[in-house]
């Protein structure tokens, strides 16, 4: 194919969709990289400390679309301290002196500063959406200076991020000028907005098809926004409660007819039973449902919105629906294809409706089911493996058992045998979460059977450094591996180093790895970077007194080919 | 097979769980203490087992015997609707299950067939080293794992990062008020009923859901229960006695008389001692919990006096 024109080669890679398969054709022959590196316009970068920006931008400089990922997955539970790193500033710096040409920022789990969001806004003139999930070291100013430079913006989604008010003038901030907004999601700001710039912002923008309010919402201004944009496709709700007897109540109930595009609902933060009356008019169009924010919708009234929702494909609710609730689901959402069930009481005494039968249920209903994330306070082998059997298609199973190590409570055995059918029946399985009492023997499953295994994370299991070699062994595909509170140590860690090489990361906390061990990984494999996290005050001075048979309590090692990072805090050592 | 253990909490065990949990490993010992769940602020060294063993012991009084048990586990029982289909045993089976995270190895070993810590765990053996059938002999004493229950809002606070939920998830729960009610139509939102509480001198809030309680006494004794890690060693040794005639209002029994008082703050915002009015009442109103020094609650025995003195 080199005796093709460029262009023929280039509008050929056109038709590549994943960054995989391109990433691929720029290793078959110098010509190929080159014809590829010039035409790529996404830009995907799963671990930011895998390779430096500037290098990114050397080789993409046609790049439009640009998505970086920083901390670890754990960072999401607190396992990851504060400032471990993840900075964005760099990624914008460097894309801004080499990249005028972007269009689209995705960043997940990053630290962003209302600096770097100003360089941002100020340093590409074509610049079209800005995707922020579960960032934080921003404020409302930073938002502020988003509004006011991007002319053109058309996107601005913040999905779960932590933000500092300082005050509500940011959205004040979009010029008269701008009405190409299609999407708007501030639903993780926590102060409130002048209402009447977002009603005449919504007025504005005729391209509008997802809104996503925050909690500061009312639904007055909710009722005001629905008349101003009928059209849209997507909306998060804001608080959702008002007093039925008020105006706004019956208006609230004429709102949601008018709009007959909608498809996707969230928010709920403060929903009353009575308010989700106001939706039963859009249930039947409905792909989209998130309640998981609504603790304060029992499980009768869940069900008798369900009930309605024949099209349903993505259903996120909180575990207050119930065993009876997942029943209905199950036969009602025939199109359902994932399902997400948080737990409405973290810190109670167990006082949840759902259990294994409301999974072997919807499992059993929803022949389409293929992403699963339920926490519970039991499970069964016996209903795992009927699970496994009804869904043979499930690409993401992520299951929490509340309580860590907990048996099968009716047979006290460990769940090895439940999710080893999960595991031999779902032959395209990506992502498993596992929970409960394991022993080495589940990860002989995985092993034997998870070939198209890319992300496993696993908490207080296993016996012995078996488990973790024969997941390293057996699963070809393994990206990322976590794992907390195992008695994986250094025997399992060095037993394939070259392994990691083909990963992107690997976390291990609260194992049984000790110092030597970290230090021979990173002997072995330069192109690793052992990264060591030790909080204990002392550290500095630890340091010198640290001895080989230490037992670490958080390592990360991940491939990279930018060398140590010149950003890791005092706590953090690589090896 | 021998006849279940009295014992009045989880045991745990230095057992090697291959005794706990028949028939399921592979080797003899399946090596727990790896999993087992380590108690502790997050960055603290785990906790020797006699140091554990130590403070759940505390965390029980003695006094817990059948009786008593039992009106704790009606109360989970009507909460929660867990079946332990297995049919064995009698309520406390039933029991089972739930938010007992305090220690895996704990609940195998219950499971299993409980020790008491520090006993000789030979007699033991023997009856559940047998065959399968020593499973179901071993679920009567799963009655003691209830006692895991008991324990677990105590012990769940402690895992930094489990349950696995993002932060923004966490932090956004629990700002949405458990005092969120459709008051309109006269029924609760939701089935639970949180409020903070908070002792002076201890480092760190918890929360106690109202719900879980019926009475006064069963709140006293969860009050007990969360923050007798604090008290160790203050119980009983000395008190401000309360007489003034209002002690059975008052809760001061609630730690052994020791010298703190449990106060809560109702829906004016005004700081109240507990127990004078009706038990539905307090919990319609009760919007936080303070546990404070008696020397420092002598401001509020003049209300309570007034109360008292409205109500004959």
């Amino acid at each position: 194919m080199t005796y093709f024109p460029e262009e023929v080669v280039e509008h050929i890679f056109d038709f590549l969709g994943s960054h995989r398969d391109r990433n691929t054709v720029s290793t078959v022959c110098k010509a190929w990289y080159q014809v590829e590196r010039l035409s790529r316009q996404n830009v995907f970068v799963g671990n930011c400390y895998a390779i430096r920006p500037e290098r990114v931008m050397a080789r993409f400089p046609r790049m439009k679309s640009l998505s970086v990922k920083g901390k670890p997955h754990f960072a999401d539970f607190n396992l990851v301290p504060y400032d471990w790193g993840g900075y964005a500033l760099p990624w914008i710096e460097a894309a801004a002196r080499s990249c005028a040409g972007l269009e689209e920022l995705r960043l997940k789990r990053m630290v962003v500063t209302d600096d770097g969001l100003e360089l941002l806004a100020r340093s590409f003139p074509n610049f079209k959406s800005l995707v922020l999930v579960s960032c934080d070291g921003f404020s409302t100013d930073g938002l502020a200076a988003i509004a006011t430079y991007c002319r053109g913006l058309r996107e601005l989604d913040l999905q779960e991020n932590e933000v500092d008010d300082h005050g509500r003038q940011w959205l004040n901030c979009f010029p008269d000028s701008c009405t190409s907004l299609i999407s708007l999601n501030f639903a993780c700001l926590k102060g409130e907005v002048n209402t009447g710039s977002l009603e005449r912002l919504v007025a504005r923008s005729p391209n509008l098809r997802s809104l996503k309010l925050n909690r500061a919402i009312s639904v007055e201004s909710l009722n005001k926004i629905l008349a101003r944009a009928p059209h849209l496709v997507d909306l998060g709700t804001g608080s959702f409660t008002v007093d039925h007897r008020a105006e706004a109540y019956h208006r609230l109930m004429n709102s949601f007819p008018k709009c007959k595009s909608l498809r996707s609902l969230s928010g709920f933060w403060d929903a009353s039973p009575r308010c989700l009356k106001a939706l039963y008019p859009v249930c039947i169009n409905l792909t989209v449902l998130n309640l998981s924010y609504a603790p304060a919708i029992p499980g009768d009234d869940l069900i008798k919105l369900i009930c309605h929702c024949f099209k349903l494909q993505k259903l996120w609710v909180l575990d207050c629906i119930g065993d009876k609730g997942l029943a209905v689901v199950a036969s009602t959402c025939k199109e359902l294809q994932e399902l997400r069930v948080f737990p409405s009481d973290i810190y109670g005494a167990g006082n949840t409706s759902v259990t294994e039968e409301g999974l072997v249920a919807v499992s059993s209903g929803c022949p389409k089911l293929n992403s699963v994330l339920y926490f519970c306070y039991q499970m069964t082998n016996s209903a795992l493996i009927a699970v496994a059997k009804n869904c043979p298609h499930f690409i993401r199973f992520r299951l929490c058992i509340l309580d860590p190590g907990k048996p099968d409570p009716l047979t006290n055995l460990p769940l090895d045998e439940g999710f080893g059918a999960i595991v031999r029946s779902c032959k395209n399985l990506r992502r498993l979460s596992l929970s409960g009492l394991l022993t080495d023997q589940v990860f002989l499953y995985i092993g034997m059977h998870a070939k198209c295994l890319e992300m496993l994370s696993i908490a207080f299991a296993g016996n012995s450094d078996k488990g973790m070699i024969y997941v390293l062994d057996g699963c070809k595909n393994l990206r990322k591996l976590e794992i907390r509170d195992c008695p994986f140590g250094d025997g399992a860690l060095l037993k394939d180093v070259a392994k990691y090489e083909t990963m992107r990361s690997l976390w291990m906390s609260s194992c049984e790895v000790t110092l030597g061990g970290c230090k021979a990984l990173a002997a072995k494999m330069p192109r690793l970077n052992v990264e060591i996290i030790n909080e204990s005050d002392d550290f500095e001075e630890s340091k010198e007194n640290l001895v080989d048979v230490h037992k670490v309590e958080k390592i990360y090692v991940y491939r990279s080919v930018a060398g140590p990072r010149n950003d890791a805090p005092e706590f953090v050592w690589t090896l | 097979m021998s006849p279940p253990l009295e014992h009045d909490y989880i045991g745990l065990s230095e057992l090697p769980p291959a005794a706990a949990v028949p028939g399921t490993g592979e080797e003899g010992a399946l090596n727990l203490k790896e999993t087992e769940l380590r108690l502790g602020l997050p960055g603290s060294e785990s906790p020797s087992r006699k140091d554990k063993v130590g403070l759940t012991l505390e965390l029980l009084p003695k006094s817990f015997a059948s009786g008593s048990k039992r009106g704790y586990s009606d109360a989970i029982d009507g909460a929660g609707k867990w079946g332990l289909s297995a049919g064995e045993g009698g309520s406390e089976v039933d029991l089972g299950k739930g938010g007992g995270l305090f220690s895996p190895r704990g609940e195998k070993a219950a499971a299993g067939g409980g020790q008491l810590p520090g006993q000789g765990n030979a007699g033991r053996e023997p009856a559940v080293n047998a065959a399968g059938q020593e499973r179901k002999a071993a679920a009567p004493v799963r009655g003691s794992v209830a006692h895991d229950r008991v324990m677990a809002p105590a012990a769940k606070a402690q895992v930094v990062g489990w349950p696995p939920i993002r932060s923004y998830r966490k932090n956004t729960m629990a700002i949405n008020p458990s005092k969120i009610k459709d008051d309109d139509d006269g029924k609760q939102g939701i089935g639970c009923l949180y409020v903070k509480v908070s002792m002076d001198g201890a480092p760190y809030l918890r929360k106690v859901d109202l719900k879980t309680c019926n009475n006064y006494k069963e709140l006293s004794s969860s009050l007990e229960k969360m923050f007798s890690c604090f008290t160790l060693g203050q119980c009983g040794s000395h008190g401000i006695p309360c007489k003034d005639g209002l002690s059975e209002s008052r809760l001061t029994d609630l730690l052994n008389g020791s010298e703190y008082v449990v106060t809560y703050e109702d829906k004016d915002g005004d700081w109240m001692l507990v127990g004078d009015v009706p038990w539905e009442m307090f919990t319609d109103s009760c919007r936080r919990l303070r546990i404070m020094k008696g020397s420092d609650a002598i401001g509020l025995a003049p209300r309570a006096m007034e109360k008292c003195k409205n109500k004959n």
